[in-house]
């Protein structure tokens, strides 16, 4: 009605409508309209509008498919094999019915078969690494050392703050070592309490009960110490001295408080060179190799200190996946008041250096917290996920 | 990469010791730096002069560990702050200050005249000084009774600083040193304990003795409205919360019958070593001018570091500056004769020496004597010289540097000033060798690689564990087989494991939601550890195969067949290898 009004072919007069127009002459725009669409002829969006606000036609969306014979139809259903099999090959249906296309997009099998242990992945390339460098592997199946070869051996004094309850193990049973080479020990304690060799020492008073000390070994370092001192053995017997590089990749044992990147157990990597007139700039040359064969090009030195070690140096290198620059290890000379008393020729002189295997093995994994790495808290899945460990 | 735009900051991880850490203002440092042209700009955080800090400490081996200041600190110990707490922040100190760790054997940078004035002397600003015992008309005298070996606290040396003029800043300085070097070197007051007096309160000749603990009397600097007894006084150190900063030294002494006691002539108490100074010969700012330092100690050679350093340090300040009075120690016999005597301090310079040649050899580079000399005097081993005829540089080794043991430090401390940096990219060793695994764990590799193949994962468990994880749990009786530690961290870490299976059997537990269906299959190759009376150290490490599996079943059939395989006398893989 309201188009009625508006068309003014009709009006209201109280409660009366009174027709204005004549019908003959009244044209139905509307009605037009909704005879096209029957029709099938389109209409402009405004008549399209103008309809559907009056509720005379509504718009909807329809979708169709156009069906024809492709060249396999066939009558009958049958339904396709997923692959291809024994049978099909020896019955010959494998030409009237191949098997459909292999599924690019889904997943295939998992991989069975066993897996690596993501830690050990690196420490195999470390090796790798190091034994291509001519590095001959230490005999480190030893945790349990004497504070004798741990420190003492090392020149590490026995009042000194490491060899406190707080940062190592010291053993209950067996509390003290059975024995020490006797003559050695005598001469790793004069060193420590008057010098000699051109040292001043220590001069305090070197206690047997502080060496013979049994600990859980806080280094590998405890290793090379009496590598070198087999060594300083062979020379005195045969007369010649015989150059050795030599590496470990093995478990130190820190009481250290733990937290998500320290535990009290973790892995060394340490490498030492012994040859006549080593120098610190042998010491750079040899670090460069290594940190290069991991990936690690740019180096900075900074001065530190060990108390086996001198000179000593911190390492800082460029980390490629941090982007940044941060330490990468420790690294020094050892000290004539450690090489003296082993009676190796005083022209060989012992560069070393070293790094913890957790650390760059987080960092390449994207590891945050190391319970996931080490121990029994490892998620086995991660182990069968874990990348391979390509170096640089 | 780029360019060192920020200063490597250090990892946690490969930090092999704990290093000491010193507070210092920044704003007076950069002063005593003679760096006064910093712009408030320049002195943000991150910023210019923070950076050339931290190139600096790189060069010189300290480091630059953190930057705070008194409020700061305070914050970081409280979680949330009220409006209350806030305002109380607020009321605290917000200079800022440069946190410095210093390598475990500088003594002589363990506080801001230190570690200024050896900056300095490496920047070239100013020469080390030549530290002076200047003779009083009459020295002081320390009378030592032989009753102090009981203790025993044998040794004790001396000193006295003329002159000093204690404000604020220096007066904190002086506390922080004598702490830091009784954490440090004094291994918490157990080698050497020090106490410093106002000498003009006090009158010698001295007394350093043990006096019975129920008999020595005296108002501690601690507690300064009444008098205590030795042994209750430790009795309150020990309970008293509020000093319980003192709780740990009462150990050293508390068992002792007589506890030691430095005393004057007129019996005045000056201190109770190890423990606390009495009040009455306190050092007060604004007010002492004349300190008398004792040091009592179980470590001489450590004593006389201390004491050495402490007057180096702090003779800054002396009106006759960097010079000190000596003190005549006399350790008396039982009879009241002389046992000994000793002049302290030693504030011995000495001469040292490495040959030319060897400097040369050791950093690897050719320098000729002239630069060497020099590179020596950034060092503060300064003034050195060379003797041509044989070949020897000669260096001053001040009493500030104890570190110098041996010719190699001399090198060192060249090869600093010289720059470790101007090595690279350094000379790999003409060194000729052969490289390879050791047979064990060559051979371990081999199998790993079996066992893997064959269908198991591999895990890395730990060496340490639970007693009852090593023995009951597995049904197994507790030989005394393990190695036990004395100080374990916690209960899980107690013994270390002689057989692997405790790891295992922890790895299933925290992995249970493996899929079961085929099986979860897991195996570890590493070192148990067994007592062994015939090694030298009464253990042995063993290196053992173990391998798990879970499943639906027991699946006691696959670990028969890995067995087979690889353990026993049936293997065919094993059969023919020799293990060297």
């Amino acid at each position: 009605m309201g188009s009625c009004m508006k068309n003014k072919w009709a009006k209201k007069d109280g409660s009366k409508l009174l027709r204005l127009a004549d019908p003959a002459t009244v044209t139905d725009d509307a009605f037009v309209l909704i005879k096209a669409v029957s029709d099938g002829t389109a209409l402009s969006a405004a008549d399209e509008k103008n309809l559907s606000r009056r509720k005379l036609a509504s718009k909807k969306k329809g979708t169709y498919f156009v069906l024809s014979k492709g060249p396999q139809f066939k009558a009958t259903f049958v339904k396709q094999e997923a692959c291809l099999t024994k049978e099909m090959l020896a019955n010959g249906s494998w030409q009237q019915n191949p098997p459909k296309p292999a599924n690019l997009d889904s997943l295939g099998a998992a991989v069975a078969g066993g897996y690596f242990h993501p830690l050990l992945k690196v420490r195999a390339e470390f090796r790798r690494i190091l034994m291509n460098m001519g590095f001959e592997e230490m005999p480190t199946n030893r945790w349990v050392e004497s504070s004798f070869w741990n420190f003492d051996s090392l020149f590490q004094p026995q009042s000194h703050p490491a060899r406190d309850a707080h940062d190592t193990f010291f053993i209950k049973s067996p509390a003290s070592t059975l024995t020490v080479p006797e003559d050695y020990y005598e001469r790793v304690k004069t060193m420590h309490e008057s010098g000699g060799h051109g040292s001043i020492g220590y001069r305090y008073d070197f206690k047997q009960e502080e060496a013979f000390k049994n600990l859980l070994r806080t280094h590998t370092t405890a290793i090379s110490s009496s590598m070198l001192y087999r060594l300083a053995n062979d020379y005195k017997a045969t007369g010649v001295f015989t150059p050795k590089k030599y590496f470990s990749v093995d478990r130190v044992f820190r009481n250290e408080s733990m937290d998500n990147t320290h535990l009290c157990e973790f892995h060394q990597v340490e490498g030492l060179v012994a040859d006549r007139n080593l120098s610190l700039k042998h010491l750079i040359g040899m670090i460069k190799t290594f940190f290069e064969a991991i990936g690690i090009t740019q180096l900075r030195f900074k001065p530190a200190f060990n108390p086996y070690t001198e000179p000593s140096m911190e390492v800082f290198g460029f980390h490629p996946d941090l982007g940044k620059w941060t330490e990468i290890g420790n690294s020094g000379m050892f000290r004539p008041e450690m090489l003296a008393p082993m009676g190796l020729p005083p022209d060989v002189r012992v560069i070393a250096w070293g790094l913890s295997l957790e650390r760059p093995t987080m960092i390449k994994y994207r590891i945050r917290n190391i319970r996931d790495l080490f121990g029994h808290k490892v998620d086995l899945n991660m182990m069968k996920e874990s990348p391979l460990a390509r170096f640089p | 990469p780029p360019p060192l735009a920020e200063t490597p900051r250090r990892a946690p991880a490969a930090r092999p010791f704990t290093m000491p850490t010193v507070g210092v203002g920044r704003d007076e440092l950069f002063a005593r730096l003679g760096q006064t042209s910093y712009t408030p700009e320049d002195l943000v955080e991150e910023g210019k002069a923070q950076h050339e800090f931290d190139e600096l400490c790189f060069e010189f081996g300290i480091e630059l560990d953190d930057v705070t200041s008194d409020r700061m600190m305070a914050a970081n110990e409280i979680k949330n702050a009220d409006a209350e707490a806030q305002a109380k922040l607020d009321e605290l100190d917000d200079t800022v200050i440069y946190k410095i760790d210093i390598p475990a054997n500088r003594y002589d940078l363990l506080c801001i005249e230190g570690i200024a004035r050896s900056l300095r002397i490496f920047k070239g600003l100013e020469s080390a000084p030549t530290y002076q015992i200047i003779e009083p008309a009459q020295r002081q005298i320390m009378r030592v009774k032989p009753s102090v070996k009981d203790v025993p606290r044998p040794f004790v040396v001396c000193a006295v600083l003329r002159g000093m003029n204690f404000e604020e800043n220096n007066y904190k300085s002086f506390i922080d040193l004598q702490d830091k070097l009784h954490q440090n070197i004094c291994r918490m007051r157990k080698l050497v304990a020090i106490g410093t007096h106002d000498l003009d309160v006090v009158e010698g000749p001295f007394q350093y003795d043990a006096q019975p603990r129920d008999e020595v009397s005296f108002v501690p600097l601690t507690e300064e409205d009444k008098e205590w007894t030795g042994k209750a006084l430790l009795d309150h150190y020990n309970t008293d919360p509020g000093c319980k900063h003192l709780k740990p030294y009462t150990k050293l002494i508390y068992d002792c019958p007589n506890y030691p006691v430095i005393s004057d002539a007129k019996g005045r108490v000056m201190s109770m070593p190890p423990i606390i100074n009495g009040a009455h010969s306190r050092i007060q700012k604004g007010k002492t001018t004349n300190v008398f330092i004792e040091c009592t100690a179980t470590d001489l050679t450590k004593a006389h570091i201390v004491l050495d350093t402490m007057v180096t340090m702090f003779s800054e300040y002396c009106s006759e500056k960097f010079s000190v009075e000596p003190v005549d120690v006399i350790y008396e016999t039982a009879d009241g004769g002389v046992e000994s005597t000793e002049t302290t301090p030693r504030l011995s310079s000495r001469m040292a020496e490495a040959q030319l040649t060897d400097i040369c050899s050791v950093i690897g580079v050719e320098l000729d004597a002239p630069t060497v000399c020099e590179l020596c005097t950034k060092m503060q081993l300064g003034p050195a010289s060379y003797d041509e005829a044989t070949g020897t540089i000669s260096v001053t080794v001040p009493p500030t540097r104890s570190d110098i043991l041996h010719a190699v430090d001399i090198i060192e401390d060249v090869a600093i000033a010289y720059g470790f940096n101007k090595l690279i990219p350094g000379e790999v060793p003409p060194t000729q060798t052969v490289g390879g695994p050791l047979p064990l764990n060559h051979f371990s590799d081999q199998l790993r690689d079996e066992v893997a193949r064959a269908g198991f994962t591999e895990v890395l468990t730990h060496g340490l564990c639970m007693t009852r994880e090593n023995f009951d749990n597995l049904r197994r009786v507790n030989d005394g087989s393990a190695v036990q530690l004395s100080n374990p961290a916690n209960e899980e870490y107690e013994v270390v494991r002689t057989t692997l299976l405790p790891g295992l059997l922890k790895t299933l537990k925290h992995n249970k939601s493996m899929p079961v269906k085929d099986g979860i299959k897991f195996y570890e190759i590493s070192d148990v550890v067994l007592q062994d009376t015939n090694a030298d150290v009464g253990a042995r490490n063993e290196r053992h195969l173990a391998a798990t599996y879970a499943g639906l079943t027991d699946g006691f059939e696959v670990i028969h067949g890995l067995v087979d395989r690889y353990g026993s006398d049936k293997s065919k893989l094993l059969s023919s290898f020799t293990m060297l």
